[in-house]
């Protein structure tokens, strides 16, 4: 299942794990990445709170934790290469992986074209 | 995330309910697939489809173009046509020598205030009948006030309506050389009048980017033309405003309103350099500028805190604003960064701020607060990249 927040990240589950990254419209608005700063694994990530930063030349940008869960994997590629999650911010360059408190709270979130629409 | 951030730069825009004024070149920058933000009032290009990093490393390999028609052009004439006239009014506002600057010679300033801060920074350009300075975008309103409240009633003082185009860049001699060859022969702060495709143009060899290069004043109605002629050669990519900024940044020149501004002296700013020796103590025409008192004070006792350059040790980039401490635990706040983001010549981040004297050497390690956590950072000299100027 593939979700999207008002906040321009996109969730996909896979069991009661989602992959979280930032939308391509997003990394489209941002424009060149520079740094990419992940959560720690194991670390507690309540909905709304600011779980990640990514950073162009000209300004940082929170990434908001979609739904609540424990962080299970980050990808450390991206920080490596901050420019791999611009170049494919919804598929190599996810940021981190979440084991959701709640599953079922996906159904709440937008799904692709209900994003594309909000995006426009 | 916020995208609000996205297309942010510093000045902030007017509330969206002002319109925003357009430049010569607006048409163009919409076809060339411009990303448009507001910057002091006006539409401008933040980048093109190449983006801002590709935009950065271009103009410092080989020439970019930036449209810098939103900054202000004002023209001093003095209605007796005795150049020497408008010099040495205006150097009742500015600490710098204009009566002994050369025709067709450009020099960098500031108009200071009683109190002795930077009300804003400017060039100015000595021609055989005028003045001709350049001045901030946000500030050309105030500026333009200021210089007729406080010049006699000879002198007409005029906002001129000209586009300006940047060329800049280690190719931007080439480039404009073959359209106008007299340009070759110019050196770094060079002024002379010269004709691009037929137009009248004003051009000076300086720029904002630490490349050597060219600013190019053009009546408004030609400037497409010219831009478009300049864009044609193959070393040319158009350059936005994101770049601008992160290439002043590296060149380690100060931006008016962030880095600089009436809370700012010049010697605090680290812009001493800038006071012409003969308004200095001691000078043939020691002070009589505002604030000289309060300036010449302190060029002989030493400020209190320098503007200095600042190197992060990390790889996340310290922005303006962020407090800057002594100490990687404890103790209040030492200062301030003004400037600060991803160098992408150097790869690595790099910022600009304030400092007490004391932690202002060159190798000093600092800590600045990023999202609750400190970082450090070494003082470092400026410019960060060597410039490129054409002295010679």
């Amino acid at each position: 299942m593939l979700r999207f927040t008002d906040e321009h990240e996109w969730l996909r589950l896979d069991g009661d794990v989602a992959t979280v990254g930032i939308t391509a419209h997003a990394a489209e608005q941002l424009g060149d990445l520079v740094f990419v700063e992940l959560p720690k694994v194991g670390a507690r990530l309540t909905k709304g709170e600011a779980a990640a930063v990514v950073e162009s030349v000209k300004a940082a940008s929170d990434v908001y934790a979609p739904l609540s869960g424990e962080v299970t994997e980050v990808n450390e590629a991206a920080v490596g290469d901050p420019a791999s999650v611009g170049a494919d911010p919804q598929g190599a360059g996810w940021l981190y992986r979440l084991k959701l408190d709640d599953p079922s709270a996906m159904d709440a979130l937008m799904d692709e074209a209900a994003y594309a629409e909000f995006a426009k | 995330m916020s995208l609000q951030a996205a297309g942010a730069l510093s000045p902030a825009a007017p509330t969206p309910s002002d319109p925003l004024a357009q430049t010569p070149l607006h048409a163009l920058h919409l076809r060339l697939g411009a990303k448009m933000v507001p910057f002091a009032g006006y539409a401008m290009p933040l980048q093109y489809a190449a983006g801002l990093l590709k935009e950065h490393l271009h103009t410092r390999a080989a020439a970019g173009v930036f449209d810098v028609s939103h900054m202000g052009q004002i023209a001093l004439i003095p209605r007796s046509g005795d150049g020497a006239e408008a010099a040495r009014a205006l150097e009742a506002l500015v600490p710098i020598d204009i009566l002994g600057l050369g025709v067709g010679r450009q020099r960098y300033g500031f108009l200071t205030d009683g109190a002795g801060g930077i009300l804003d920074d400017l060039m100015v350009a000595r021609l055989p009948d005028r003045l001709h300075v350049v001045v901030n975008a946000a500030n050309k309103a105030t500026d333009l006030a200021r210089i007729r409240a406080h010049l006699p009633d000879s002198l007409d003082v005029t906002l001129v309506p000209d586009a300006l185009i940047a060329l800049q860049g280690p190719k931007a001699a080439d480039v404009l050389a073959r359209l106008a060859p007299e340009t070759a022969m110019m050196r770094f702060m060079d002024v002379r009048a010269v004709d691009i495709l037929g137009a009248p143009c004003l051009v000076s060899r300086s720029g904002y980017t630490g490349e050597d290069g060219f600013e190019i004043a053009v009546p408004a109605a030609r400037a497409e033309a010219v831009a478009e002629a300049l864009l044609a050669a193959p070393e040319v990519m158009p350059v936005g405003l994101g770049a601008r900024d992160s290439l002043r940044l590296e060149a380690g020149l100060p931006l008016h309103g962030s880095d600089i501004d009436a809370a700012t002296s010049p010697i605090e700013a680290s812009l001493a350099w800038a006071i012409s020796p003969a308004r200095r103590r001691g000078g043939a025409r020691e002070g009589g500028f505002p604030g000289a008192e309060k300036i010449l004070a302190e060029m002989e006792a030493g400020p209190v805190r320098r503007r200095v350059g600042l190197r992060p040790e990390g790889r996340a980039p310290v922005r303006a604003g962020a407090p800057l401490f002594a100490a990687e635990n404890g103790g209040g706040a030492v200062g301030r960064v003004t400037s600060g983001g991803f160098g992408p010549s150097l790869g690595a981040p790099v910022a600009m701020g304030f400092l007490p004297t004391a932690l202002a050497a060159p190798g000093t390690r600092v800590f600045a607060d990023v999202r609750g956590q400190r970082l450090p950072l070494v003082v470092s000299p400026l410019p960060f990249v060597p410039a490129g100027f054409k002295r010679g």
